[in-house]
């Protein structure tokens, strides 16, 4: 069966984001054989983070259902999750891919029935919700979590709680004598798609994130605005969980600039004018969000949405990058000084929340893959320079989900021509 | 073309700062985000921020460019340039343009920073090392022999522990320690002048 699945024919995908997923399932609908490897227990990537998508406030929930429905109706497909590419050999149209499996030590024989998560008292951070609360140590990453089974964290495998939780599980699911594997596939082409993180906010450093409980990141906020977040959606402050009612969001956190990225993270003057309507959503008239901007880059018709928030009464502009923010000790508000480029006027404005609007980089910067790899200054790749390695979504730049989908449509398109071609020889 | 662009038009500015004032060639670079005016610590105590300054270069206010006294106010602490998004050389540029609009005798008169630069460069050069005490008694009398009395009694405790302490020498009053070859380095200093003028075009 492998034999048939992985040949040069065979396109490997590698990340399971929103890129990943479509680029493996554009090529395996045009017959394909694909094989989708994800680093982590789940697929969806940082898309299935997200409350709402912008322009039309609509959940992840839709795109992701439609993408899982055509991949379980896909025998093209084979998906490992798990799974971290950790070395690529050969050439265009001959690889030999190195995938390392982690262990899960929950069999297919799951139901997601939560019997393991309730016999388990251990918690670690949880990476679905940015850190910001925890979870059990046998857990599910989340709602829409692919495949549907659940997780048993490496802390708690061979202790007492493991034996706990096997012994919980009706389904005879848990397997504590998993061990990591170490697979090789070939393949004819590969699809990089291993997506994007956010910046590290600490490292901007007149900025306070990490010193102040009220300054926050972007990412964070959208976890907070989500129902099934750490707050259960109610939009309150880390410092004493008071609601946030006005909120500032500093653009440019990280990007655009020379210190921490040069380039623009697109995404993110879009994802700031998207939350000051969770804001409002959430206090109606109460609601007070600032936006602090160099410039507003709402390309094409995200100008629609863009004036929809100017006219928004509860949203304030103001033209200047915030110098740096200082605490108020006895309210831990965040206070903003800069300069107001329109009139040139010194300010310094107190908010009870500030959001970061953290720029992204590349999730995975010097992967180990044979050929030159083209990549511009900030790591973002274009691929291998014979063509056989293609980039798409975040990995080749910095994109929205609608783009991302756009960019993994065309490397899938891309990835086709190679096995194409290698077929062609092969039969020749 | 730009012969046909009518006078009140052109700006001509820009081009001039970047020719001749040193790192002037970065003034285009800046996006105006607010960073280094909200950075400085004088910020809000001195007339032209950098970012407006760099905005007036641009809108060809030469006059009230080269007139303000905000260049001089730089402490040189260097917060603008560590923050500048753009890595603009902001403090290098700031002086730059202090040292432009000196030469040209555009820089406003009877500005502390401006004299006291002058009279240190003045007594540095003259025997190619610092004479302290000379320094200190010219600044006090800038103003006058009255204010240059006033401010010499007051400090006149200071004085004396730092001639008890040997930190200074009266002596120095009277002509003062010098270099071997004080005219080989007037030689120097006239030659650079010299290679200076010739590269940014002074006539003086």
């Amino acid at each position: 069966m492998t034999a048939r699945v992985a040949t040069n024919e065979s396109i490997l995908v590698v990340g399971g984001g929103i890129s990943g997923m479509t680029a493996a399932l554009e090529a395996a609908e045009c017959g394909r054989q694909v094989i989708l490897a994800e680093k982590t227990p789940t697929l969806g990537g940082r898309t299935a983070l997200l409350y709402r998508y912008f322009p039309k406030m609509c959940h992840p929930v839709c795109g992701l259902e439609i993408n899982l429905r055509r991949l379980k109706a896909n025998r093209n497909l084979r998906i490992l999750t798990m799974a971290e590419v950790v070395r690529i050999e050969g050439a265009r149209g001959d690889y030999t891919a190195t995938l390392r499996i982690a262990p899960r030590y929950v069999n297919e024989n799951c139901t997601a029935c939560g019997a393991c998560a309730e016999a388990v008292a251990s918690t670690i951070p949880n990476p679905y919700n940015y850190g910001l609360d925890r979870m059990k140590a046998a857990y599910l990453p989340h709602a829409m979590a692919y495949p549907q089974r659940y997780v048993l964290d490496p802390s708690i495998a061979g202790t007492e709680e493991g034996q706990q939780a096997r012994a919980a599980c009706r389904y005879g699911a848990i397997d504590l004598d998993m061990k990591e594997e170490t697979i090789a596939l070939k393949v004819g082409a590969v699809v990089w798609a291993t997506g994007w993180k956010p910046y590290d906010a600490a490292k901007i450093q007149p900025y306070g994130y990490g010193r102040y409980a009220n300054v926050i990141t972007s990412v964070e906020f959208e976890r907070l605005a989500d129902p099934r977040g750490p707050t259960g959606g109610a939009i309150l402050r880390p410092s004493d969980g008071k609601p946030a009612k006005n909120v500032a969001f500093i653009q440019c956190a990280g990007s655009r600039d020379e210190n921490h990225l040069r380039h623009c993270s697109r995404i993110c003057c879009m994802a700031s004018l998207k939350q000051t309507q969770y804001l409002r959503e959430a206090y109606g008239e109460d609601a007070r969000s600032t936006i602090y901007y160099i410039d507003i880059r709402a390309i094409d018709r995200f100008e629609d949405f863009y004036q929809k928030v100017q006219h928004d009464a509860t949203v304030r502009f103001v033209k200047s990058k915030v110098a740096r923010i200082a605490e108020d000790e006895k309210t831990r508000n965040p206070i903003l000084h800069g300069v107001d480029t329109e009139g040139y006027h010194h300010y310094a404005t107190s908010h009870d929340l500030v959001v970061l609007a953290i720029g992204m980089e590349p999730e995975v910067t010097g992967a180990q893959v044979p050929a030159e790899v083209i990549e511009d200054s900030s790591g973002f790749i274009e691929g291998a320079a014979d063509g056989g390695i293609v980039a798409a979504g975040v990995a080749a730049a910095p994109l929205d989900v609608n783009r991302a989908v756009q960019s993994a449509t065309a490397a899938s398109l891309r990835a086709i021509a190679v096995v194409h071609r290698a077929a062609a020889t092969e039969n020749a | 073309m730009s012969a046909q662009v009518p006078e009140r038009y052109r700006n001509d500015f820009l081009r001039e700062v970047e020719e001749r004032v040193e790192e002037g060639r970065w003034v285009k670079m800046c996006m105006q985000c607010g960073v280094c005016a909200g950075s400085c610590p004088f910020g809000p105590h001195w007339e032209h921020s950098p970012q407006k300054i760099f905005m007036m270069i641009r809108a060809g206010k030469r006059a009230e460019v080269l007139g303000s006294d905000s260049m001089w106010m730089c402490t040189s602490c260097y917060n603008c340039i560590v923050r500048c998004p753009r890595k603009l050389p902001i403090t290098h540029i700031m002086h730059g343009l202090a040292n432009y609009a000196h030469r040209l005798g555009l820089a406003p008169k009877g500005q502390p920073t401006r004299e006291f630069a002058r009279l240190f460069w003045d007594n540095c050069i003259k025997q190619g090392r610092a004479n302290e005490l000379k320094l200190t008694l010219g600044l006090y009398f800038k103003d006058g022999l009255a204010a240059g009395i006033k401010t010499a009694l007051a400090m006149k405790g200071i004085g004396l522990g730092m001639f008890k302490a040997k930190r200074i020498n009266p002596m120095e009053l009277f002509g003062g320690h010098r270099i071997k070859d004080v005219k080989g380095l007037h030689a120097i200093i006239a030659k650079a002048r010299e290679i200076e003028d010739r590269r940014k075009g002074y006539t003086s």
